[in-house]
This record gives C-alpha cells, sequence and structure tokens, in this order.
C-alpha cells in the first residue's frame, strides 16, 4: 500500500486510541494527579521535610522528576494494554486487521496512542507539582527525549502483555508484580548512592534506574548514572520489544486462529 | 470475466487437529450474488475467515480478484468488506466515529470519510443514531451498521456471515432490497445465511459445503431444477372428505388440510381436477416447504449417507 494509505490508516488508529483516553478521562487523567497530589503532601512536605536534602536538592526537588517518570511509565503501559486487550476481547481488533493495514502501522499507532496518554499525564503531574515546588529545568532536550523513549519502551510492553493477555486479570499481573516493584525500586525516591554497594551493583540491572536518573538529570542535572548508557538501555529495550511485538502480531498470536 | 473470488485446494487443520476445511476449490465471478450454504460447522465461517486473513489456512490458495493473499495480501484485502457473523466493533464509540475510523484504515480521508458515513447511515435508516453509543442500538441496527461499516471503503467485494440472523422480517426484506441495489451497482456479494428462502431470493449461485467439503457447486436454476418433487398443502372446505387422489401421494393432516406430493411430470390441474370431481372446494394453496431446502436437507443427507458409507469401507 503507499505512503499515503499508510499515514491516514496511521492517523486512524491514533485517533481512536486518543479518543478512547479522552472519552473516559476521569478513569484516565484524574487519578494520576490525585496520586501524585498524595506524594507531594506525604513524601515531600510532611515527611520529605524532615528527610533534608538528596542530591544538593531539596527532598520534593529531587523526587518530583521520578514520580512524573512513574506516572509517564504506569499510564503508557496500561493505555495499550488496557486498550488492546478491549479490542481483543470486543473483536474490534479484527476492523484493523482485515484491513490492508500494515502490521507496524498496527503497532506504531498503539504504541502513539500510549505515549499521548503517557505524556500528557506527564504534564499534568508536572502542572500539580508546580503548587508544591519550583521545577528548574537543566536540559530540556534530555527531558523531552527521556520522557518519550521511556513512553515508548512502556507502551511496547503494554502491547506485548495484551498480546498474550486470556483476561483482564492478565493485563494487571506485570503491573502489579514487575511495574511497581522496579519503579519504587528506580530510585524514584532515592538516589542509589545511598545504597550499600552489592544494591548498587542490583540496581544497575533495573531498567527505571537508567529512565529515571536520565529525567531528573533533564531537571536538576544530577544523575546516578551514565547518561549515554541511559540512553543506550533505552535503545536497546525499544529496538528489543518492537521486534518481539512485530512477531507476535505478524504471527497472529492470540489474534488469528 | 475476471473471477472476483478463486480458492483451491484450501485445507484448514485446527489445533487439537480438527479438519475444519478439506481441500476445498470454489470460484465466485465478478457481479454474481453467491449463496456459500452449509449446517453449522461445515466450514463456512472458516472460508469466509480465511478469505478475509482472520483465520490462518493451513494450505491451498486463494485470490481475490486475482491478487494472492499470499504475497499480496494488502491487494487482496483492499477489495474486500466484511460483514461478520458476531457484532465485533468497540460498544462505547459513536456510529460516526466507528465509520469514519475504519474507511481511515483503507487510506480513506476523514473528510470523504464523512461525506460516505452519512451516505451509508441514511440508506440504511441509522442517521437518526449517529451519534448514539453503539451499545444503544437494537440487534436489527448492529447489523446495518456492520453492513454500513463494510461499505465504507467502497470493496469490490462484499462478504456477509449471516446477516439477518436474529432480524424481524420487514427489516431482513429491507435489507434484502438494499443488498439487491448495491449488487446492481457492480458489488461482487457473498453470503452465508441459515435462511434457505434468503439464498433463493437474493442469490444467483450456490455452493453447498459440509464437513469440510463442497457437496454442491451451481447456479440457483440448476440446483433448483434438480427437485423432482413438491409437496402442497391446501386448505380445503371444512368436514371435506377427501379420497385417495389418483397418481398422486396425498393425505389429510387434519379435517381441513391436505397434503399433495406433485412429482416434476405432474401437472397440478390434475389434483384440482380430481377434488372438483369430489365436490371439495380449495380455498388456498402452498408449498409446504422452501424449495431449496428440500434440496439442502437431500443433499446434505446424501453427503451424510455417503460419508458413512466410506468410514464403513
Amino acid at each position: 500500500m503507499s505512503a499515503k494509505v499508510n499515514r491516514i490508516a496511521l492517523k486512524s488508529i491514533l485517533y481512536k486510541e486518543i479518543n478512547r483516553f479522552m472519552r473516559i478521562w476521569v478513569q484516565t487523567l484524574v487519578p494520576p494527579a490525585i496520586t501524585i497530589t498524595l506524594y507531594f503532601v506525604i513524601f515531600g512536605s510532611l515527611i520529605g521535610s524532615r528527610i533534608g536534602e538528596m542530591g544538593g536538592f531539596d527532598y520534593m526537588s529531587f523526587i518530583v522528576p521520578g514520580l512524573i517518570m512513574m506516572s509517564v511509565i504506569t499510564n503508557s503501559y496500561s493505555n495499550v494494554a488496557s486498550s488492546f486487550f478491549s479490542a481483543k476481547w470486543q473483536r474490534n481488533v479484527e476492523e484493523m486487521l482485515v484491513a490492508p493495514v500494515p502490521n507496524w502501522v498496527i503497532v506504531a499507532g498503539y504504541v502513539g496512542g500510549g505515549m499521548a496518554r503517557g505524556i500528557l499525564v506527564g504534564l499534568i503531574v508536572t502542572l500539580v507539582s508546580l503548587f508544591f515546588v519550583d521545577i528548574q529545568i537543566h536540559n530540556l532536550a534530555v527531558i523531552i527525549i527521556t520522557v518519550c523513549l521511556t513512553s515508548a519502551v512502556f507502551s511496547l510492553g503494554g502491547l506485548i502483555n495484551a498480546v498474550f493477555a486470556g483476561s483482564f486479570d492478565d493485563i494487571s499481573i506485570i503491573p502489579t508484580f514487575v511495574l511497581t516493584p522496579l519503579t519504587y525500586l528506580g530510585g524514584v525516591f532515592y538516589s542509589i548512592s545511598l545504597l550499600p554497594d552489592f544494591w548498587q551493583g542490583v540496581s544497575q540491572i533495573n531498567p527505571i534506574v537508567y529512565m529515571v536518573n536520565a529525567f531528573r538529570y533533564g531537571f536538576l542535572g544530577i544523575t546516578d548514572v551514565n547518561l549515554t548508557l541511559a540512553f543506550s538501555v533505552l535503545g536497546v529495550f525499544i529496538v528489543t520489544l518492537y521486534t518481539i511485538a512485530m512477531t507476535l502480531i505478524t504471527k497472529g498470536i492470540g489474534l488469528r486462529s | 470475466m475476471q473471477h472476483a473470488l478463486e480458492i483451491s485446494h484450501l485445507e484448514k487443520v485446527y489445533k487439537g487437529g480438527f479438519k475444519a476445511l478439506k481441500g476445498i476449490d470454489l470460484t465466485v465471478k465478478q457481479g454474481d450474488f453467491f449463496a456459500l450454504l452449509g449446517p453449522n460447522g461445515a466450514g463456512k465461517s472458516t472460508t469466509i475467515g480465511i478469505i478475509s486473513s482472520l483465520v490462518n489456512k493451513t494450505s491451498g490458495k486463494v485470490k481475490v480478484f486475482g491478487h494472492d493473499i499470499d504475497s499480496e495480501l494488502e491487494q487482496a484485502k483492499s477489495y474486500l468488506g466484511l460483514v461478520p457473523q458476531e457484532f465485533n466493533f468497540n460498544q462505547f464509540e459513536k456510529l460516526t466515529t466507528i465509520l469514519v475510523n475504519q474507511a481511515g484504515y483503507y487510506g480513506v480521508e476523514r473528510s470523504v470519510a464523512h461525506q460516505r458515513a452519512e451516505k451509508y447511515l441514511k440508506q440504511l435508516e441509522l442517521w437518526d443514531k449517529r451519534n448514539d453509543s453503539a451499545r444503544m442500538l437494537s440487534g436489527g441496527m448492529k447489523r446495518r451498521l456492520m453492513i454500513a461499516r463494510a461499505l465504507m471503503h467502497e470493496p469490490k467485494i462484499l462478504i456477509l456471515d449471516e446477516p439477518t440472523a436474529g432480524v424481524d422480517i420487514e427489516l431482513r426484506r429491507s435489507m434484502w432490497d438494499f443488498l439487491r441495489e448495491i449488487n446492481k451497482q457492480g458489488i461482487t456479494i457473498i453470503l452465508t445465511t441459515h435462511y434457505l428462502e434468503e439464498a433463493e431470493m437474493l442469490c444467483r449461485n450456490i455452493a453447498i459445503i459440509d464437513k469440510g467439503t463442497i457437496v454442491e457447486n451451481t447456479n440457483m436454476k440448476a440446483l433448483l431444477a434438480k427437485l423432482d418433487m413438491e409437496t402442497f398443502v391446501l386448505d380445503i372446505a371444512k368436514g371435506s372428505i377427501c379420497e385417495q387422489l389418483s397418481d398422486f401421494n396425498s393425505r389429510m393432516i387434519d379435517d381441513h388440510t391436505l397434503e399433495v406430493d406433485v412429482k416434476k411430470s405432474q401437472s397440478i390441474n390434475q389434483v384440482f381436477s380430481q377434488l372438483s370431481e369430489q365436490g371439495i372446494e380449495v380455498y388456498s394453496m402452498r408449498n409446504k416447504s422452501n424449495r431449496l431446502e428440500e434440496l439442502f436437507v437431500s443433499l446434505i443427507g446424501n453427503a451424510q449417507v455417503n460419508g458413512a458409507t466410506q468410514e464403513n469401507n
């Protein structure tokens, strides 16, 4: 099919995906704002004031980038996981499967939708954080690149989860048992330099550490990891997860009998 | 004339070893109104699923307007419009959104798609519901929505899998009129249905599939010509005593209903003559069952007998 047909098909999937999470904004956009407000109140104002500085910044300023990134990760993942699984469950995914839409357009459309929600929620959380702390920006390009790559990684992860999922329970297992622990242990609330050497080493295999630290560098100019390594990790994850997602969709796993 | 659809040696074996299609061959001419009939589990939906790439085939070839689904899948898909048996749209989306997005998957610009959505929603009497969620529609409306959706990219072939299942008679007839009209405009239509009357009324050519094998593939007239006997039900004056008609098998069902078997070589006038001689008045007459239904039962029955014989051998 021509590039024009593919472009219109991609736009249609993106429109559908963005329309979906905007239609149910009370479920998709409001909860992250409330959750993050609670984090700011409890960890920032109440407990944070007793912690003092971290990495040369007051605790509230230190955790803001991590909290934004946590929202981006969670929302990118859950958007694609629930949307694609719903499309499978209601069988309206067949609307795309019978059409001359190349598989890469389907993957790009869903990932784009997940990124859109992740980034929009990230913006909302950033606006909420302005009520609690003065946000400084050290390197805007690093912030934008990190948030885009991270939301792409977790959108791809959500898509793979949805392809394998056989029930709605299956799309909450990974976020509960994998994503939440990795995020909480990924340097959102602390600098990994505070950990004993052994646990610092263990943290190096947690990919979220690289994403949170690259993002924090964009805001505060401090990081526990090498930026080049952080972007390399993101790149490797994107290529690997995209390859897996394309293979699954092309083979029709869970989609075609 | 170019074939709209060519299927050769098509086989499908599902996981677990169930052989749904056993090497079927089928061709549908461009512009045809074609019926694919068969009992439940015969392989109709599997065949349609393979053509529309929702089911992976095990072996064989499928070509849509000459485009092989193995090597030119996207071109082949662009000619097809599918109306599946089950409702498969997002129940929470508005009708217009469903239609415009579907057109987009085929590369139709949104401005053009909005015009087409209006055209088909009006033609299928759904325009008043255009801003409602799909879940608010009745069953018949949902079926019409799926027909509108399948037409949004103006396909050359429209495949309908049981399109009038659960639809009331009035609506079914209006859908028949709509399908006849779009067929006149040049769209090839392939229909599966449980309503044999529907196939007889609409379709010019027919294939009957049973247990993954095509047991008949011919035109409707030729098929109906195979029917060598019809049974008529006559509504006669109450309390009439009808003696056995000569040369006809006849039986009284109750005190005012007579059934008569009439062979193709016999004239129905003879039935009326004999009833007149007996002084019996006939108020009305109808076929006992749909003609195609009788043939269908006989063909499927023969296939089962042949199958049983082969198994015994």
